[in-house]
């Protein structure tokens, strides 16, 4: 296998040479990131059923599929299709052969792709997706938003989102054993910031095969086509065995954390440091007012709150990253004791408000919980500095009652 | 553990299109089937039938009438799903043939782009398309297939358009082999399906398939109107190698095209006159043998 030569000739990713035990350690972006470890999954499959995955370019994910494309892998094919319509069919396809499977899409993509994506999940197909999250248009716009993944909430999917390059490298990695997980069998999303995490270049500790091999099982798909026993997948059911799927799949889906924590634990075993799992509740302890962000936007918050910290305020952070299944105890536990709660959304369903906040409003539903308030930030791309978010801070610390989303506009 | 997975098990497996299927009486897909399962000569295949009556075929869950491996598939996505299955069968040497079987809905309209991309990238795969020349499934309209004048339900008074040529079509596409089915010639049906069989890459078979209840015709009279549609040159039989070689099967009898009409109600209404109908289909042979003539068909394949 030729995993990263000619993305590294073409594309530049530097090796920052360095002694043990920061060896290994890599300069590199997103979108190289996030090929290289799909690269490595699907290479992990070689002594199994291979890996073949469908694979379609768009604006900011396209690096992913060129990095895919320039990779020669042992028992695999990218195939280059039409459409992330075929992108996704061609992961379905096979997935139902018994192969390890992926794909990357971003904004219309991800839409257009809708009815194979809630396919794959309802198929239950260990598919693993990367969402670099663009704003949908049209007015046309390439800059981050989450509300592209975030429209696919719906379909039975597992959601992560991730705040840098390494969070991203180990997702990506845990993402296969969830998906792939016989207890679980639900396609897998990984979603990063376009462009800010996309194009942008951090020193990640990338794995080495031997030791994604080590941390992958062979992919097996207990339901794939196969002459011995031949079934017909996905024909007609009739309601009362619809209803049935439905509630493994949402069965599954609460088995997630559980299996999740088994990868984490396996995932320190293998690769000597801990991701986080579902989400990272910082210094919520003794915290008055918390808040919540996803992917690069809790970044900025955590310097944020360090800062005021450090001036005495009792204030603490979630960085919320598994959206699919919503943790709804996880967050009822931590936020039900803090008097505020501030939401940063940077997705918006138009007609209600952030995504985000509609989740954790309906956590601690039922809960005399803080005040909850939900904060529009960041739309389109629009760039969140620390200042936006200490004066969103501010905002929250005078208000004496929840009102309705704020939009918070930033500076182009 | 998972809890159920949507899935139909068989227990006897010995035929590809099992009886007691939901098939209507006089269904050109229930032939075509058929003959398929014994063109296959014992290989083994994966369907993909996408949104339409072929996935109705198999029955509710967990029964079905496919005695071999089967994927329902999105309506639009028949050839990527098909592409995807045969690219593990390859990469595993796994000695099965990957064939989709779509209606005309599936392969001229909704699926267009899917299938033009897994010929253009020459997929290892068997495509079929039946087509009766209507959305059956969703009890009659219009298709690009449907030809022109006849009546559905969202073209009440008679179609306007001329029926696609989608042969033409996938021929442009210089697939290593195209032809045309009829489920009245029996020989050729099977020689063609045996050429498919061995050929590798894309491989595209369009049967007309006859559909009482939408064609408005007698069950019994579906081989007999198909065998009229090839005799008066409607539906012509050939085939075309790589896209660029052309082999004419059976050359039209001279039978007019009137009694296949008056034996389909929808007919009945109609806009277009036998006799306009008959002009094009005298020029669609001039094409054809044209064609045929320029650029025939020699290689060992086609001896078969």
């Amino acid at each position: 296998m030729r995993i990263g030569m000619p993305a590294r000739r073409h594309l530049s990713v530097r090796v920052i040479k360095r002694k043990s035990p920061t060896m290994g350690k890599e300069l590199v972006t997103g979108n190289h990131a996030a090929g290289r470890t799909l690269a490595m999954a699907g290479e992990a499959n070689r002594k199994a059923r291979g890996c073949a995955c469908g694979a379609y370019p768009i604006t900011p994910q396209t690096e992913i599929i060129e990095y895919l494309r320039a990779c020669e892998l042992t028992k695999g094919r990218i195939v280059p299709v039409e459409s992330e319509h075929s992108a996704m069919a061609v992961c379905m396809g096979a997935s139902l052969a018994g192969a390890r499977s992926f794909t990357a899409s971003s904004s219309n993509g991800l839409s257009y792709m809708t009815e194979n994506v809630f396919a794959a999940g309802y198929y239950r197909l260990p598919i693993v997706m990367i969402a670099v999250n663009r704003t949908l248009g049209p007015p046309w716009n390439i800059w981050v938003d989450q509300g592209d993944s975030l429209a696919l909430r719906d379909a039975p999917w597992i959601q992560f989102y991730v705040e840098s390059h390494q969070d991203l490298v180990d997702t990506i990695l845990m993402a296969f054993r969830l998906a792939e997980d016989h207890r679980i069998l639900l396609p897998t999303m990984v979603a990063m910031d376009g462009f800010v995490t996309s194009h942008t270049q951090m020193v990640v500790d990338l794995p080495d095969q031997e030791q994604v091999d080590r941390y992958l099982p062979n992919c097996d798909v207990p339901h794939r086509l196969r002459s011995d026993h031949p079934t017909t997948v996905g024909g007609l059911t009739w309601p009362s065995e619809t209803e049935r799927h439905r509630k493994d799949l949402q069965r599954a889906m609460e088995r997630v954390p559980d299996v999740l924590d088994e990868a984490i634990d396996e995932f320190e075993n293998v690769f000597d440091r801990k991701p986080h799992g579902i989400l990272s509740a910082e210094h919520v302890e003794d915290a008055d007012t918390i808040f919540v962000a996803c992917n690069t936007m809790a970044r900025t918050l955590r310097g944020v709150i360090k800062k005021r910290r450090e001036s005495g305020e009792r204030i603490g952070m979630i960085k919320a990253k598994m959206f699919r299944p919503f943790p709804r105890k996880a967050y009822r536990d931590l936020l039900s004791r803090a008097k505020k709660v501030g939401v940063l959304d940077r997705n918006h369903s138009p007609g209600s408000g952030g995504i985000f906040w509609q989740e954790i409003a309906a956590s601690l539903q039922g809960h005399s919980g803080p005040l909850l308030q939900d904060y529009l930030v960041g739309l389109g791309g629009g760039d969140v500095t620390p200042e936006v978010i200490d004066e969103i801070i501010d905002d929250l610390a005078k208000r004496n009652q929840a009102g309705e989303p704020v939009w918070k506009e930033v500076a182009a | 553990m998972t809890d159920t997975v949507i899935s139909s098990e068989c227990t006897q497996c010995e035929t590809l299109l099992r009886p007691g299927n939901t098939n209507c009486a006089g269904c050109g897909m229930s032939i075509g089937l058929q003959w398929l399962d014994k063109a296959l000569a014992g290989d083994k295949t994966y369907l993909v039938i996408p949104a339409c009556c072929g996935i109705v075929t198999a029955g509710a869950f967990p029964t079905t009438a496919y005695g071999t491996p089967t994927a329902a598939s999105t309506f639009a996505s028949a050839a990527a799903i098909a592409t995807g299955i045969s690219t593990v069968v390859d990469l595993n040497k796994d000695d099965h043939i990957t064939t989709c079987w779509a209606g005309d809905g599936g392969t001229y309209d909704i699926g267009m782009a899917t299938i033009s991309a897994a010929a253009e990238r020459n997929e290892n795969l068997l495509y079929i398309c039946y087509d009766n020349e209507i959305y059956g499934n969703t009890g009659g309209q219009r298709s690009s297939a449907t030809p022109e004048g006849v009546a559905t339900t969202t073209t009440p008074k008679g179609k306007a358009e001329i029926k696609k040529d989608m042969m033409a079509i996938m021929a442009s596409h210089r697939i290593p082999y195209a032809a045309t089915l009829s489920v009245a010639h029996h020989a050729d049906f099977m020689r063609k399906l045996e050429i498919a069989r061995r050929t590798k890459g894309f491989r595209f078979l369009l049967m007309l398939s006859p559909c009482p209840t939408g064609w408005k015709s007698e069950p019994a009279e579906s081989v007999s109107l198909i065998d009229h549609a090839v005799r008066s040159g409607l539906f012509p039989l050939y085939e075309v190698f790589d896209g660029l070689r052309y082999r004419i099967n059976i050359q039209p009898d001279g039978t007019p095209i009137d009694a296949y009409l008056e034996r389909q109600r929808r007919y009945t209404n109609s806009t277009v006159e036998p006799k306009i109908l008959q002009r094009h289909i005298e020029s669609q042979w001039q094409y054809l043998n044209g064609m045929a003539k320029t650029f025939p068909a020699d290689d060992e394949r086609a001896a078969l």
